[in-house]
């Protein structure tokens, strides 16, 4: 994993242009395995159609999924309604496809935050090591040690009391900020891992020999060759982080009504499964399918990066 | 090993100081009022509040409060609920039944998790392999509260082959559907765990001597390759179980169990701060420790590793 890395981008491309005597870096390598993997491009497919369906779920369907008619509360699938009608008579369709955007970009920024926060610790740690990395060892372990549901619970009840009703927009803050505040320390030892060995290396050493400083070394040279295992935990991570929003919000204290995510729908209906079960099997569907082929991406990416499992 | 432990114990107790800090913090230090909406409509009886902060400590700075809890602590006292419950009490009814539960849910990761690994690690490129691989995706990716939620749903209203409550003391047998749901997640890690690690011992020389100086193959697999691979797998079990006693939350609530993490929820709906903070701040003591002994059980199953 040492080979010399320049833009992945600039390798992707040249690895896509499919050029037999082109240098076989990391990405470039990671592509052509990828390509072949029917994991890899059944995943792909699924997760352009979840994309899709968060930035444009007009493309999909042109139901409101808010407005709802009581005279058809709790009905089944039919040609009028293909998901059927949840409680308070709204389109169980329309919603599964208005609540892929919220659960995605929760999921998202959640793990964007955690791979922010836990690269630049691990990274620092990794470089700087002795006290910095005992300190910032100490500090992730008080945060490793809180059970995720647990924290989340006592961090969002803080913040918001049982039953006030809080604006949306802030509510997804708290909710993305819970989830990095209570994940960051697994992406730290990702990346300090990483680092550690990195920092041993011979062109380390030959970059400070030059003269580069801590910075650069750190971002130029040792960065660039940590990333892979960070971004395969990132792919797994935004999966699993789709499934944290959804876990918050079925216990009620994640997102609320007037917003449509998998979890809210999921939430609604959990006390009248028996009455309404179809209300629980498509956002759960949509759910498990989504985190599925987010996970199967991470994993598919995992065995094209890391060389020893091939 | 003395003085390693002693290391180790050590540099525990930072993490300890800090999670509490911060637990006691969020629940005692952010709350304006501790006494709104506590009796009802009208406001609390003078002689109520003054009692309440006597006992509770609530005129001191949060610091101040957390130090004299600190101390509680060191003697057994979890503090009292405004209801007048001894926290201690509370927990020592709630905590068996988490740890059951807990245990059932590792007993099946360790038994359906590490054979499902060990078979998918032995066959290789096989159909079998494709199969474990796949389902323990599939597994990873459902989040706990569906795999609940279904389960109980089919298996207990429609096929009604379970109960779909558990009664208020559980014995083991009655806790392995829950315990199942909850070690769902857990039992695919260990399985493709153990199917990685045991991948790359394969082929490491250790094996390769024990294959040349006439070993069977099942005395290679079982006291070469599966007792090496098992190291992260120790580790990875360890910290499941004390993040699994707290992490029932979900689980507990969909089979209506009256564990930890129950307390916890009632805890924070009925606002009994001391609830929260005595049952998340042995939760924490419980993770650490765990993590000790997983760190110190280390050297036991690896002899390349030794502590002095």
């Amino acid at each position: 994993m040492t080979d010399t890395i320049t833009d992945p981008q600039a390798e992707a491309e040249i690895g896509s242009a499919a050029e037999p005597a082109a240098e076989a870096g990391l990405w470039s390598d990671a592509w052509k395995q990828l390509r072949r993997r029917p994991l890899f491009l059944i995943s792909g497919t699924v997760i352009v159609i979840v994309l899709l369906m968060a930035l444009f779920p007009s493309l999909f369907t042109h139901v409101d999924p808010v407005t709802g008619n009581l005279d058809q509360s709790g009905a089944d699938p039919s040609s009028d309604a293909w998901f059927g009608r949840d409680l308070y008579g709204r389109d169980v369709y329309s919603r599964t496809i208005h609540g892929a955007g919220p659960s995605l970009a929760v999921g998202l920024l959640a793990t964007i935050g955690t791979v922010l926060v836990g690269s630049l610790a691990g990274l620092v740690m990794g470089y700087a090591r002795g006290l910095t990395d005992a300190v910032l060892s100490r500090i992730a372990e008080i945060f490793a040690g809180l059970p995720f549901v647990l924290g989340g619970i006592v961090i969002l009840t803080t913040f918001n009391k049982p039953g006030e009703i809080v604006p949306a927009g802030r509510l997804i803050a708290q909710v993305v900020l819970t989830i990095v505040v209570l994940t960051w320390p697994l992406a730290m030892r990702i990346m300090r891992a990483a680092a550690l060995t990195a920092a041993q290396q011979d062109y380390v050493k030959a970059a400070r020999a030059l003269g580069a400083g801590p910075l650069r070394i750190m971002f130029r040279h040792m960065l660039p060759n940590c990333l892979a295992p960070v971004l395969v935990y990132g792919t797994i991570q935004l999966g699993v982080n789709i499934g944290a929003e959804a876990t918050l919000s079925y216990l009620g204290i994640g997102l609320k009504d007037p917003v449509v995510s998998w979890g809210v729908m999921i939430a609604e209906v959990q006390s009248r499964i028996i009455q309404m079960p179809h209300a629980l099997f498509f956002p759960a569907t949509f759910l498990v399918v989504t985190v599925l082929a987010f996970v199967m991406m991470g994993d598919a990416l995992r065995d094209a990066i890391d060389p020893r499992g091939r | 090993m003395g003085r390693y432990t002693l290391r180790r114990l050590l540099q525990a107790i930072p993490v300890f100081l800090g999670t509490t800090l911060m637990i006691y913090y969020l629940v005692w230090g952010l709350s304006s009022d501790p006494f709104a909406g506590k009796c009802g409509q009208r406001a609390c009886p003078q002689s109520y509040v003054d009692l309440m902060t006597k006992r509770l400590n609530l005129g001191d700075p949060v610091i101040v409060q957390w130090l004299k809890y600190l101390g509680g602590l060191f003697t057994g006292d979890f503090g009292r609920t405004f209801s007048g419950n001894e926290v201690s009490d509370l927990i020592a009814n709630a905590a068996p039944i988490s740890f059951r539960l807990a245990v059932v849910a590792v007993v099946i990761e360790i038994v359906i998790g590490i054979t499902a690994g060990v078979v998918s690690a032995l066959r290789g490129r096989s159909f079998v392999d494709s199969l474990i691989l796949i389902s323990t995706l599939f597994l990873i990716s459902l989040p706990v509260f569906v795999t609940g939620l279904v389960v109980k749903q089919v298996f207990g209203v429609e096929l009604g082959w379970i109960r779909t409550s558990v009664p208020t003391d559980p014995d083991v047998f009655q806790l392995f559907v829950p315990g199942l749901v909850l070690g769902s997640l857990s039992m695919a890690f260990v399985a493709r765990l153990t199917r990685t690690s045991m991948m790359e011992n394969t082929r490491a020389d250790f094996v390769r001597t024990a294959v040349a100086k006439g070993l069977s193959r099942r005395r290679v697999v079982v006291a070469h390759i599966l007792r090496t691979s098992l190291l992260p797998v120790v580790t990875f079990i360890g910290t499941d179980l004390g993040s699994l006693m707290g992490g029932a939350v979900v689980t507990e609530g969909v089979f209506n169990i009256r564990g930890l993490g129950g307390l916890v929820f009632q805890g924070i709906q009925r606002q009994e701060e001391a609830q929260v903070v005595g049952v998340v701040v042995l939760l924490v003591i419980i993770y650490l420790l765990v993590n000790l002994v997983v760190d110190l059980l280390y050297a036991v199953l690896d002899p390349r590793i030794r502590y002095d």
